[in-house]
Parts: C-alpha cells; structure tokens; sequence
C-alpha cells in the first residue's frame, strides 16, 4: 500500500510539476525534432548540431535576430514517423508565436506532416530531402525542399558523368546501375534516371538493397555481371560503408561510385576505411571549419565551453555543416519576415512562408554571412520552393573529403516539367486549388 | 466490498449472458466510454488526441486482432504489419477506384482484404507450430512489403511508394480535425472490441481456446481443426487491417511501405506479451505501455531538467530513456509474467474483500 501511494505520489508529482516556464515575448521558437539515437543518429546529430550552434551563434554575437531571441527544444524522433508526428504535435504550440518553422529532417516524416503543417499554417522546409513535387509551390504553399531536390541532384549526376565521357553524346550505349535503399527515399530518382536513360541511351539497372542495408553480397554479385561504367549509390546510414565494403571486394573501381548527399558525409566512408578511398559523391554543402561563419560559431559558441558537440572532431564535418546551412536558411527567412511583418517583432509561422518564400541569399549576403562556397545562392519564389538547385562533388581521400567541382545546373526543364506533373496530380487527388503566384505579394 | 456481485440476481438468460454480467463492470465502462466520448474530445487539446490517444487505439486495435490469433488461438504471428499494410494500402485503392465509396466500407474492404491474405498465409498453420509457424508469417510480412513496393497499381504509381489518405467522408461530411477523427477512430475501436470479447466467449471463442490449449484433443471432440485455426488468421488479419486502415487515414495522413517494417509486427507482439496474452483488456494496457509510456518517459526528463534545472545531453537522455523501457519491459515480465491484464485481475479478486480481508 505504502509503496503504491508513493508511486502514485511520485506520478501526480510528475504530472502537476509542469514547470511553467516563463514565456518571454521577445522570442523566436524554433523546434528541433532530430534524432540522437538509433542507426541514423549520426545524420540526425549532426545536422541538429549545426543548427542549433548556429542559433546559439546568433544569440551571442548578434543578440538574436533584430533582438528577437533564437529558442529551440530538442525532441527525439528516432526517425520514425510515428514519433515525428508527436515531436511535431508537441511542439507546435511552444514558444510566443508557436513553431517558426519545422525541419523533419526526415523524408517519410515530412510526408506525414505535409497536410497536418499546411493545416496549421507552419512551413517545412525539407532541405535536401523530403517530397520533390513540392517544389512547385502553387501546389504546396508550406513546403520547401529548398537548395536542391532528388531529382534536380539525378540529373546533376548525369551530367557529371557525360562530363566524365566527353559529352552527352558518349552516354550512348553505356551502363548505369543505381543501388538504392528500399524505401520511398531510395525510390525517388528512378523516373528521372529512367526518363534520361531514353534522352541519352544509356543502360540503367536499378538495384534494391533492403532496409538497413547491412547486407549487399547479391546486389553487387548482380553489378559485377552487369559491368557498370557507373553506379549511382542512394543510400543511407550503415548501407553506405557496406556498400563500398562489398564493392571493394567484387573489384569495381570506387571512383566509378557516385553517391547521394546522404551518403557523402564522414560517416559514411571513414567505417569503410581504405575501401572508401576515390568515392565521390554529391553534395549541397562544403566541409570545412574554416569558413568565417565556422571560425564566428567556434568563437562565441564552443569557446564558451557551450556547443554541440561533446566529440570535436565533428566539427565542421559534412553533417554540421549541412546542419548550419539549414540555420542560415531558417535565419535569414525569419529576418526578411521581420523586415515584412515588423523589426524586432517574433514572427507567426504564416509570416515565415512569406518570408522563406521571398528569400534571396545572393553572392554578396553570403558573404556578409561568412559562408561563400558553403552553400549555393538561393532565390526563393511562389513558383520555385527550390531556390537553387545546384550541386558539387566532392572525392574521398581517404582522410577527408576534396571538393572536385563547382556548382552544377541541374536539368531545370526536365525536372520542372516533372514536378509539375505530380504536383499536378497530388493538386486533383486532393482537390487543391493552384494559387495563382501573379497574384501573390 | 467494493466490487462484489453480491445481490446481483439474474433472472433471465440474457442478463446471464451480457457481455458484463457484473454492474460495477457495466457501470465503469459506460463511465469511460462517456468520458471518452464527452470529455475528452473537450478537454484535451489536439497534441493529446492526434499525437497520444489515436495512436494508442490504432495500435490498440492492431494488438487486439494479434491477440484474438495468439492468444486466445494458440497460432505464433510476426506478420501483423503486413496485415495492416494490406488494410491501408487496400482501403486507399477501394476509395481511390471505386467512386462513391463510403469511407467505412473502404476500411472494411482493407480489412477483408487483409483477413484473405491471412487466410492463404494461415494454410501453413494446418501443419506446423510454434516457432515454425512463426517463420512461415515472417515470410508474409516480407512479401506483401515486396508486393508493395513492386506492384505499382496498390500505391497508384507513386513514384516514391508514399499513399496520401483521401480526406474523410461520412454522408457528405468531412472529417478533419483531430476531435473528429479521434471519435470516428474512438467509435471503430469500441465497437470491435466488444465484437471481439462477445465473440470470446462465443462457441468460435471457445474453439479458439481449445485448439490453443490442446489442438487433438480439441479435433477429439469435434472442433474442425481446419476451419477454426483459419478463421483465427481471417479474423485476426481483418482486425489489423482495420487498424492499419486506421493508421493510414485517422492518424497520419500519409503512409510509406516502410512504415509497416518487421520491426512494427514485433512491437505489437510486445504490446500483447506486456499487456496479456488471451486478454481483451490486455491487449489495451500493452498498446498503453508501448506507444504512450516511452513519451512519457521523454517528457518526464524534461520536466525533470527543468525540476532541478540540471542540464543533461539530449542524447544521453535519448539513450537513457531506451535502457530504462527495456528494463522495465525486463521487470514486469519477471513479476508478472502473465501481463499487465493479469495484474488487474489480481487487483479485482482484492477489491472483493477490501478493506476487511479477513
């Protein structure tokens, strides 16, 4: 009986004991739903790392944002889409104006809050991942996949290759494998890759490597009957050093390996160890601790003994620096809202739309953020959620990874055309009226 | 003194036969369905509802149809998640093909459907047991993910696999908000629950449990082996159907294959060995404890860090938080290997006598 009454003591405690934490007005809430544990925790960490350093940045050097304070909360997805849905939920609410802006960080996530975050008038921005029609934003007025997109970066990798070839031309006739994760993530850039297959004759092999990808022994038997001149390799979390283990093992050439954004960070070849040596992939953001905004974040932050990062040796890698980039976005979107909506003034999360929908970060604002080469120029429009669309590459030396490239145009009308052709369909399914961006502003 | 069936006279058979033959049972479930209905749709805000409650009946639902098949049939199953893959992605092609259809009949149609797959991956349990049997319903949970990703017409072609759930529809009237879609979740699973535990102490019910128990014995005296391990599998993959319909159309909106991996059938095995295997209620407090208890747990560190205003790495509580359910998972099946379920019966047998035991 004792021991009931004190655990149900202890339970009430807990329920009753809500800290009503004072709300200061003069705040700007940014939710950060990531993940710390679980296979994807590095991805998740990391990229969570760098935008909460670089809010933190911001509130140190700056004082916020016009005076408005950058605040966040951490909850822990775990990547499922079950538990995004509740972090998002919970968070909604938080803050004097509610969530700014939502980043899932996660492509089933940001399916599962595409309606639920236009219903509650909260924008997502998906960078890098998540559903690539939405960059057609008369269809999708909440959603930015903003930088780049799948299908943007497939065609990215085509070009690259007939670079490689000497031209378009010298496409015809050659093979191209993508090895991809079995999921709606894995999936996205088969059309594309089909569609260029026709435009340029080339062979094109999808292979499905089930979820996790721990193992490969098959798919890559079947890549060595094919004899690729390419792979495209869209992977995620372990899949990536098994996959360049096991192409190590068969013999194929590393650097005839292309990978995805998300399989081009530290994690995924330093497992691999010499296996991973010559594997380029793809990328949106630089690595590097010495860009001014890195050297801004590593004086006011982890100088204070504050920062993400128990192990600094992620500093500056690929994850953090994506990470910081989707800060810079989220920053810079909530400044031109303010400069909108009022100075100084927490903004709502219709506010933010506007705001990230009328972004412009062009040569000369990256350089007064200090973040010239760590990310492409991005205009934002009612028309274009993307901004951008440009790629590097970058190689893996077997100590860090080497940018190789500059940025690279994507097929813009291929890729156009076939966002509007889902968002068009998405747009009956649902019966969504496309707002007519003329009329927007 | 409490909860005693003292002066509770039946004078009929149908008062003998109600689905609670005690007042006190009658009285607190109407007092919770009512409360259910009324009060909470009121009082709590959409966090609650769309985020904690809705999940906890879907899956709730989902244990409950695993229950029915291992419970109280006595046949090991891992492929719940396909069952509720079928159901959702079922659901979603019979309102996307057939014009007009009602969404419940939609859910109706995923579940049939789901209980015809259960059908043809029962047929192994004609012959095999057990763990066996177990393998043999892991290869349904691989194929019907399989057929999904493969089969480009069950996701209408979507590039990426992803089905987004139409909008709700009753006679015309859309059901958006959360409160709604809660109470049209809150109404499916009331209603099949009590199915479900009228059909229990059914003669199906019975046969059920007598092949559990003993499946020779049980062909001994008459019961069709054949027949009833069968209509085990169809009405426990109808049940997860349902709830992955469920899942799909009341809770998020948007369903990838992924969604509904091995690791999700294990879960809701989980939820019926915590909460009571051959139990009703059981199937409810385990959905309870694995889908609601590890929020809890993630809030109560924060309100904890705040109590104290002691700052902890988020992902050490994150880690933390895993190690503290599994240990708990650890100790309840030590102390009461039965379930949770069994604990309140326990309770009850108590409740008779206190406060004078003696």
């Amino acid at each position: 009986m004792n021991r009931t009454a004190t655990f149900l003591a202890a339970l009430s405690l807990g329920a009753a004991g809500l800290p009503a934490s004072a709300i200061a007005q003069n705040e700007q809430f940014v939710p950060a739903n990531f993940y710390w544990v679980g296979p994807y925790a590095p991805g998740g960490s990391g990229f969570g790392g760098g935008i909460i350093d670089y809010m933190a940045m911001l509130n140190e050097r700056d004082g916020g944002i016009n005076g408005v304070k950058l605040t966040w909360e951490k909850c822990e997805t775990e990547y499922n889409n079950a538990r995004g849905v509740e972090c998002y939920e919970r968070s909604k609410k938080k803050g004097p104006t509610g969530a700014t802006v939502i980043h899932p960080l996660s492509t089933g996530i940001t399916y599962s809050l595409i309606e639920k975050a236009t219903a509650d008038h909260i924008p997502i921005i998906s960078l890098g991942y998540g559903r690539t029609s939405a960059a057609d934003g008369r269809v999708f007025p909440y959603v930015f996949p903003l930088i780049t997109t799948y299908w943007s970066q497939a065609t990215v990798m085509v070009k690259y290759m007939a670079q490689k070839q000497g031209g378009y031309d010298k496409l015809k006739g050659k093979k191209i494998v993508l090895v991809y994760h079995d999921s709606a993530y894995g999936k996205e850039p088969i059309p594309i890759l089909t569609d260029l297959s026709k435009e340029y004759g080339y062979e094109f092999t999808p292979i499905a490597v089930p979820h996790p990808g721990n193992e490969q022994q098959s798919q890559w038997l079947q890549v060595r009957q094919i004899k690729p001149d390419y792979v495209i390799l869209w992977g995620w979390g372990v899949m990536n050093p098994t996959a360049l283990k096991a192409a190590a093992k068969i013999g194929y050439p590393r650097d005839k390996i292309i990978g995805v954004w998300w399989s081009g960070a530290e994690e995924d070849v330093i497992p691999a160890g010499s296996a991973a040596k010559g594997y380029i992939s793809a990328g949106f953001n630089a690595p590097g601790a010495d860009f001014p905004v890195m050297k801004d974040i590593q004086k006011y932050v982890y100088a204070k003994g504050k920062g993400e990062f128990d192990d600094k040796s992620r500093f500056g890698s690929i994850y953090h620096t994506r990470g910081v980039v989707a800060g810079i976005v989220t920053a810079e979107a909530i400044r031109v809202a303010q400069s909108r909506f009022g100075k100084g003034k927490p903004i709502t999360g219709e506010q933010m739309r506007w705001g990230i929908e009328n972004l412009n970060i062009d040569e000369k604002r990256l350089k007064e953020l200090g973040a010239v080469g760590l990310m492409p120029p991005i205009k934002v429009s009612c028309m274009d959620h993307e901004g951008s669309g440009l790629v590097k590459f970058q190689q893996w030396d077997g100590a860090k990874w080497k940018v190789i490239t500059d940025w690279m145009e994507p097929d813009r009308k291929l890729v156009r055309q076939k966002v509007e052709d889902d968002a068009k369909q998405y747009a009956k399914e649902k019966s969504i009226e496309p707002r007519d961006c003329a009329k927007e502003n | 003194m409490l909860y005693r069936e003292a002066g509770q006279f039946k004078s009929t058979y149908a008062e003998d036969q109600q689905i609670f033959p005690l007042r006190q049972d009658r009285i607190a479930i109407a007092v919770l369905l009512a409360f259910a209905v009324f009060v909470l749709p009121l009082v709590g805000d959409q966090y609650w509802l769309s985020a904690i409650v809705t999940p906890f009946l879907i899956f709730s639902l989902a244990a409950l149809g695993l229950n029915i098949l291992t419970g109280y049939a006595g046949q090991l199953s891992l492929g719940t998640a396909a069952f509720m893959a079928v159901g959702a992605f079922m659901a979603y092609n019979a309102v996307l093909r057939v014009p007009g259809m009602p969404i419940l009949g939609a859910f109706a149609i995923g579940g049939l459907c789901a209980a015809a797959v259960g059908v043809v991956f029962g047929l192994p349990s004609l012959r095999i047991k057990g763990f066996y049997l177990a393998v043999a319903t892991l290869a349904c949970q691989f194929f019907v993910l399989w057929a999904i990703n493969r089969i480009g017409w069950l996701s209408n072609h979507s590039s990426s696999g992803v089905i987004t759930a139409q909008s709700i529809r009753i006679f015309g009237y859309e059901l958006a908000s959360p409160a709604e879609k809660y109470l049209l979740t809150l109404g499916i699973v009331a209603v099949m629950a009590l199915a479900a535990k009228n059909l229990m102490r059914s003669e199906t019910g019975r046969a059920f449990m007598a092949v559990r128990d003993m499946d020779v014995a049980a062909s001994v005296v008459g019961i069709p082996i054949m027949r009833t391990k069968l209509l085990a599998f169809a009405i426990s993959s109808f049940y997860c159907g349902v709830a992955g319909a469920l899942y799909a159309y009341t809770y998020l909106g948007t369903v990838e294959p992924e969604a509904f991996t091995l690791d999700l059938s294990f879960r809701v095995l989980f939820m019926i060995i915590i909460g009571g295997v051959g139990s009703i209620l059981g199937a409810f407090l385990g959905a309870a404890f694995i889908t609601v208890f590890p929020i809890f747990l993630n809030r109560s560190s924060e309100w904890l860090a705040a109590l104290f205003g002691i700052d902890i790495s988020h992902a050490a509580v994150s880690n933390i938080e895993l190690i503290i359910f599994g240990g708990l998972i650890i100790f309840f099946l030590i102390v009461e290997p039965y379930g949770l379920a069994r604990l309140w019966q326990i309770a009850k047998e108590k409740l008779r006598l206190w406060p004078f035991p003696h």
